[in-house]
């Protein structure tokens, strides 16, 4: 079954949290991974990875360019859902 | 055909290990401030993506050759093996800036080598595991008794010092390794291969072959650009740490040993942000001390792997004798993990 955006953010919000201890609380759908997360390009490949085994997703590099935003995931994530 | 004799080969396996390490730091060392003055960066930046503090450059007139040479010296003698001894010499570089002859007969001249076989390998940063994979098995198979395997690069001739990406990474040195018949098993099986469909992710800017023309223009007024390595980091990031620890787990398995039995875990230096990703991915027990010659060093590499270790051995991190899970991995792209008995 298809996961609600609010449930895809709760999941970011854990693999976020892992990766750099933010609270995942900070992890709303508003902020930017680089400027209000801090969060460098080699993170975010992580970040990105981790996503893909938990939500059965693929995200191809090009594509993790476009992924500015907290947003931008979820809505990718989403989209591609299985 | 029926009466055709049979060829002659040898009908059993003998057991390898690596008998001796040396190593070569060139004397240069050179600083983060000393990089950012090329780039717009700074030093907390490059430790951050990095872990780099500071890593070595040959001087001008400082060849590949050269620092193989140095490596060579210190493991034949670690090794006990006279140079008259060695039978084959394998070279794993990608900076040795002659398209042909290769860098390995040359340096086993320098050596004094008398008849050797020898041979240069492309293999990258993967390409002293390769090395050490054929070495394993020419000895095993009987075709040689001693080989020098040599992992070596002046990637200062080939970085673009004004490319932020790839600048502050690259280091030079050389490491090497005599491998002999041995009354155990001391290399255990490679697992290795190759993923061409990324060969874009490092690589030369461009071929020799594109600069012919720009080259032999006699009208020509301007410079041409070096072709020098580049570097898509982010990809190589996800492709070194995430299909990576699947190869290192498999090499391990493949040795009939687990995790826990390992004495160190030596992967090619190409980032600490790696090295720790990829201790996490394989989950590798907190007792198993990891290589992080990379803040010394730089990227190297084929050199990096026995650079890395040799420091283990001689700081005592890792034991003489123990058991070290090797794997490289780059350009190509390709990759090669076995475990080994540390000399």
């Amino acid at each position: 079954m298809a996961l609600s955006e609010q449930e895809i953010l709760a999941g970011l919000a854990e693999i976020v949290n892992e990766e750099t201890g933010l609270e995942a609380e900070e992890v709303q759908m508003d902020k930017s991974f680089t400027e209000d997360l801090d969060i460098d390009s080699l993170s975010m490949m992580t970040i990105v990875v981790n996503a893909e085994d938990k939500f059965g997703v693929r995200i191809p590099d090009d594509e993790v360019k476009n992924l500015t935003h907290v947003k931008d995931a979820v809505s990718y994530i989403a989209n591609h859902q299985g | 055909m029926s009466t055709r004799p049979a060829l002659s080969a040898p009908t059993t396996l003998r057991h390898a290990r690596i008998l001796g390490l040396g190593a070569y730091r060139p004397e240069r060392v050179v600083t983060n401030e000393e990089i950012i003055q090329h780039i717009d960066s700074s030093d907390e930046w490059i430790r951050q993506r990095s872990g780099i503090v500071t890593r070595r450059f040959a001087r001008d007139d400082e060849s590949v050759v050269d620092m193989a040479e140095a490596a060579s010296r210190q493991a034949l003698e670690r090794a006990g093996v006279e140079t008259g001894q060695v039978d084959a010499v394998i070279m794993a570089t990608v900076t040795h800036p002659f398209q042909t002859p290769a860098a390995a007969p040359v340096l086993a001249d320098r050596l004094g080598m008398t008849d050797p076989a020898a041979y240069d390998i492309s293999a990258a940063c993967a390409g002293y595991c390769y090395a050490i994979a054929q070495a394993n098995d020419m000895v095993r198979a009987g075709s040689v008794d001693t080989v020098l395997v040599v992992g070596v690069e002046k990637l200062s001739d080939f970085t673009d010092k004004h490319d932020r990406g790839s600048a502050f990474i690259f280091g030079d040195g050389a490491g090497a390794a005599v491998v002999g018949v041995a009354d155990r098993p001391g290399i255990g099986p490679t697992i290795w291969g190759s993923l061409g469909e990324r060969a874009d992710a490092i690589t030369q800017r461009e071929s020799w072959t594109d600069l012919r023309p720009a080259m032999e223009d006699p009208g020509r007024t301007e410079g041409l650009d070096w072709p020098a390595f580049t570097m898509q980091g982010q990809t190589v990031f996800r492709w070194a740490v995430f299909s990576m620890a699947p190869v290192a787990r498999r090499a391990v398995e493949a040795a009939g040993i687990t995790p826990a039995d390992l004495d160190a875990f030596v992967p090619h230096q190409a980032n600490m942000r790696i090295t720790d990703a990829m201790v996490k991915a394989l989950e590798l027990p907190e007792h198993v001390p990891v290589a992080r010659d990379i803040a010394e060093t730089g990227n190297t590499s084929a050199a990096s792997i026995p650079l890395a270790m040799s420091r283990m051995l001689e700081e005592g991190e890792a034991p003489h004798g123990g058991l070290a899970l090797q794997i490289g991995f780059g350009a190509g792209l390709v990759y090669a993990a076995q475990v080994v008995e540390m000399p």
